[in-house]
Order: structure tokens, then sequence, then C-alpha cells
């Protein structure tokens, strides 16, 4: 019986969501680190929120750069080491679409989550309810483009020992642009002006990121598999 | 027609021609540089506006240029080997990379010098600037990528392709300045229409540029050797080639 | 030679020589390590070649 590929999308999806449910520690984690991180700001430098908002976009994206970056390890980490990746690489669904699968449900529990959780973090620090939608928006297309980032560096580090920090220097040059936009979307929200440009720029990038990364990513395990 | 590319798919004859381009190189980086510095330095009359500091352009903008042209030889060099597997743009890629790695940060640092008496700050947050930054550590990243792996092809394929997609930084480089606001100043080579910069000022700094490149070729090709070297090991031709 | 105006770089001095010197430095490096890594891998090949033919006879 052949399975068609939206079929099999939905098959790993729900697969890869399954799976990380059944560890939930695994799940709330990086939503923590985000929690914890954001909170070292005001302890470190002013608790003064208004001196916060001025600071807040940068800290917000900081602080969810670096929580992705830590769930990004684990993208396919467990099944190449259990020989799963391999055996999906086979059954000829084409490991393009695994790759878009397993990305889409990394980035389901960990970018959308952050999301979700960043009204949270931005009236701790400070930023009018007002902003929240742009922010909110800024930070799903970020996040986004983050996890195809991650993707590609996943899939050119999945073989190595201590490839965490050799992946953090991979994705996050790349993830720059990301930021400055990013960031400069939040501020001008914050300030009132209009963020509809950055917001564009961001979506843009998104959308670059969402058509090209696949490829390399894929590019990048056939080498690790190998 | 397009045997002169299939020959350079072949290493020892890339090898040869390595080993043969370099004195002439040197040479002519000799030469230009030498014209440059002395045509720079000396001949050029001092500008309007920065004085005797603008002759910090004769290395900066140079070193700029080359950290950019040197990243786009790497990335081209690296997506050869990749699409068309080929195991000589491999080598090419690793021997580009530190010298690439090296021009960055001498472009950064000369800068930061000529900003400080230009700008009043050694750093700014300027996007060229920025741009330039991540395009250093995008070179480290390759570098470093090359280096965790055992198996060295398995490296070589994986910094490839890292090289590959970092080229996306190279037009945000060069065109940053256009993009956004920025402190840094615009083109005035590299651009279309006539250059923005008298003669006598200008000629002195193409010496240079040219001068550069000569040299990046020179310690490319001697750096290329090693990396062919290193690679084919097992091959016959090599115990020709490595006779003392 | 010109007159220490020269040297004096029209006040800008500190800036422009070690501009220029550390110039000279990257390129000296780059010239410096290109050749020990030729060398060393010229040994390294030697070596491997060495071992080859004591393999084989």
């Amino acid at each position: 019986m052949s399975v068609g590929a939206v079929a099999a999308f939905n098959l790993l999806v729900r697969r890869e969501l399954c799976l990380s449910f059944r560890r939930p520690d695994q799940l709330l984690q990086p939503l923590l680190f985000f929690l914890i991180v954001t909170t070292l700001f005001p302890l470190g430098l002013s608790p003064e929120l208004s001196l916060l908002r001025d600071m807040a976009p940068g800290v917000l994206w900081v602080a969810a750069l670096l929580s992705s970056l830590l769930s990004l390890d684990g993208l396919f980490k467990s099944d190449a080491d259990d020989g799963t990746l391999e055996q999906l690489a086979l059954c000829g669904q084409g490991l393009t679409l695994i790759v878009v699968a397993k990305t889409f449900a990394h980035w389901l529990v960990s970018g959308a989550a952050l999301v979700l959780v960043s009204p949270l973090v931005g009236t701790a620090l400070g930023i009018p309810v007002g902003a929240f939608p742009t922010m909110m928006l800024s930070l799903g297309l970020g996040t986004l483009t983050l996890s195809w980032l991650g993707a590609i560096g996943a899939g050119l580090t999945v073989g190595l020992k201590r490839g965490n920090v050799l992946l953090s220097l991979i994705v996050l040059p790349l993830a720059m642009p990301l930021l400055i936009f990013g960031a400069s979307a939040t501020d001008r929200a914050i300030s009132g002006t209009n963020a509809a440009g950055a917001l564009y720029f961001l979506a843009a990038l998104c959308v670059f990121t969402c058509t090209l990364a696949p490829f390399a990513a894929t590019t990048a395990l056939r080498i690790t598999l190998e | 027609m397009w045997t002169w590319f299939y020959k350079l798919a072949s290493p020892p004859y890339v090898y040869g021609v390595a080993a043969a381009l370099v004195p002439w190189a040197l040479g002519g980086a000799a030469l230009a540089l030498g014209y440059g510095l002395i045509a720079g330095l000396a001949i050029a009359p001092p500008d309007y506006q920065q004085g005797e500091a603008f002759r910090m352009i004769y290395v900066h903008v140079p070193s700029a240029i080359l950290s950019l042209t040197v990243y786009t030889v790497m990335a081209t060099a690296s997506a050869v080997a990749l699409i068309w597997r080929i195991k000589v743009g491999h080598a090419v890629a690793a021997a580009a990379a530190p010298i690439g790695a090296s021009f960055t940060i001498l472009a950064l640092v000369t800068g930061s010098l000529w900003g400080r008496p230009m700008w009043g700050t050694y750093w700014a947050w300027d996007p060229r600037l920025t741009s330039e930054l991540i395009l250093l550590f995008l070179y480290a990243g390759v570098m470093s990528l090359r280096s965790a792996f055992e198996d060295p092809s398995r490296g070589d394929r994986a910094a490839a392709l890292l090289a590959t997609v970092g080229v996306v930084n190279v037009p945000i480089v060069h065109f940053s300045v256009v993009w956004w606001n920025s402190l840094h100043q615009g083109a005035t080579i590299v651009k279309l229409g006539a250059p923005s910069m008298p003669g006598s000022m200008l000629w002195p700094l193409l010496s240079m540029w040219l001068g550069f490149m000569l040299f990046f070729a020179a310690v490319l090709c001697i750096r290329l050797q090693g990396e062919v070297l290193n690679r084919e090991r097992q091959a016959t031709w090599v115990r020709e080639a490595v006779k003392p | 030679m010109m007159s220490s105006g020269f040297w004096a770089m029209g006040g800008y001095a500190r800036y422009v020589w070690p501009c220029f010197g550390f110039s000279c430095v990257v390129l000296a490096w780059n010239l410096w390590s290109a050749r020990r890594f030729r060398v060393a891998a010229r040994l390294r090949a030697r070596r491997a070649v060495e071992m080859a033919a004591v393999d084989e006879s």
C-alpha cells in the first residue's frame, strides 16, 4: 500500500508530536530557559520597566534565539542514533519530505510554543499590550526561519560528538539578519510607529529560507548519513 | 572546448599549475603592491576632508574587497565540488578559507583604525561593519566544521555546504551601504558609472587591489599544493612530485 | 626621503602606521603559514610513499 505525500507528511508530523509529548520535560525545558533568560536581564541590568521596555525587543529575541538553539540539537539526533533516520530515508517518500515534516513538527513544539508564551515575557519586560500582535507575528516568522536554519546546522552536525556548540556557531551568524529585523519590528510596535516594513522583510526572509533550506538540510543529511 | 575545465579536475594537473603560478603571482604582487604603497603613501595628494588619514584606504579597501572575493571563490569551489563531485574543489575551498579569514580580520582592524579619527569611534554597529563581522564568523564556522569530522571527505562536504549557504552574506555586505542608512561610505569603485575619485588617488588604489589579488593567488597556490597532497597521498603521481 | 612631515602623516601617524604595519604582518603571516603548511604536507606525503614502498617490497 503506497502512501501519498500529504498523508505521509501528516503521519510524520503526528509521529514527531507523539514522540515529543512522551517526554514533556524535554518540551518544557526550552520554554523554561526562555523565561529564565529573560528574567536575568531585569536582575542584571535594571528593574525599571521604562528602561526594560527599551531593551525588550533585543532581550526577547536573543532569549528566543538561544532557547531555539537548545532544542535544535535533538532535531535529528535521536533518530540518527538508533537508525530510524536511515530507515526513513529508504522508505521511498524522499528525504526532503521527511526533513520538512520533522522541521515543521519541531517548530510547532518549540517556536510556536515560544510565540504563545511571549505575552507573559512581554509583560515582564514592560512591552505594551498594543505591541503584542506585532511581537507575536515577528516571533512566529522568526522562529520558523530559525527552525529551518537550524535544520541545516543540525543536519551538518548530527554525527559529531559535542556537535551542539558547533551547531550554535554555524546557525547564529546566519540568524543575525533575522535578529536585526525581528527586534526592529518589535521596537517599532512598542514606539507606535509602523512596523510593516520590518515585518515584510521578516516575511521575505522566512519565505526565502523555507523554500531553499529544505534542500540544503536534505543535502546536509545525505552527507552525514552516507 | 571544455578540455581546460576537465583538466582542472585532475589533481596532478592542478598541483603542477599551482606550482608554476606561484613565482609569477608573487612577482606581480610585489610590483603592484610596491607601486601602490609608494604612490599611495608619498605621491597621492592629501584628501580635502580627511587629510593624510585617507591613505589608510590603500590597505582597507583592497582587504575588504578581497575578503568578499575569497569567500566567493571558496563558495564557488565548494559548490562545484558538491554538484559535480570534483574533489579538487574541496582542496581549493580549504586552501582559500584561512586566507579569506585573515583578510576579513585585516579589513575589520584597518577599518577600525580608520574609523577612530574619522567617525570618532573604533567600532559602530553599522550594517556594513556588522555584516563583515558576520562574514568572519562564517569563515570560522566553515573552518571549524571541516576539522570537526574524523572522516576528511565528509568534513569537506559538510564545510562545502555551509560555505555555499553562507554566500548569501556576500551581497548583503556589498549592498548594505545602499540598502540601509549607513555610517560607512558608499561605493566608489565597484559601481555603475565612473569612479568618484581623482586619478592620482585612484591609480595607487587599483594597483593595491591588483597586488592583493595576485598575492591571494600566490598564497592560494602554495596552500593548494599542500591541500592536494593531503588528499591524494595514496596516489601514484605523488611519488614523483615529492621526490626530494 | 621626505621630511618628518611624511612620518607624521598630518598628525594621524598613530593610526596610519599601525594600519600599514598590521597589513604587512597579515601578508607575511599568510605567506609563512602557507609555506609551512606545504612543507608539512610534502613531508607527510613522502612518508606515505616510503611506507607504501616498504609494504610492496
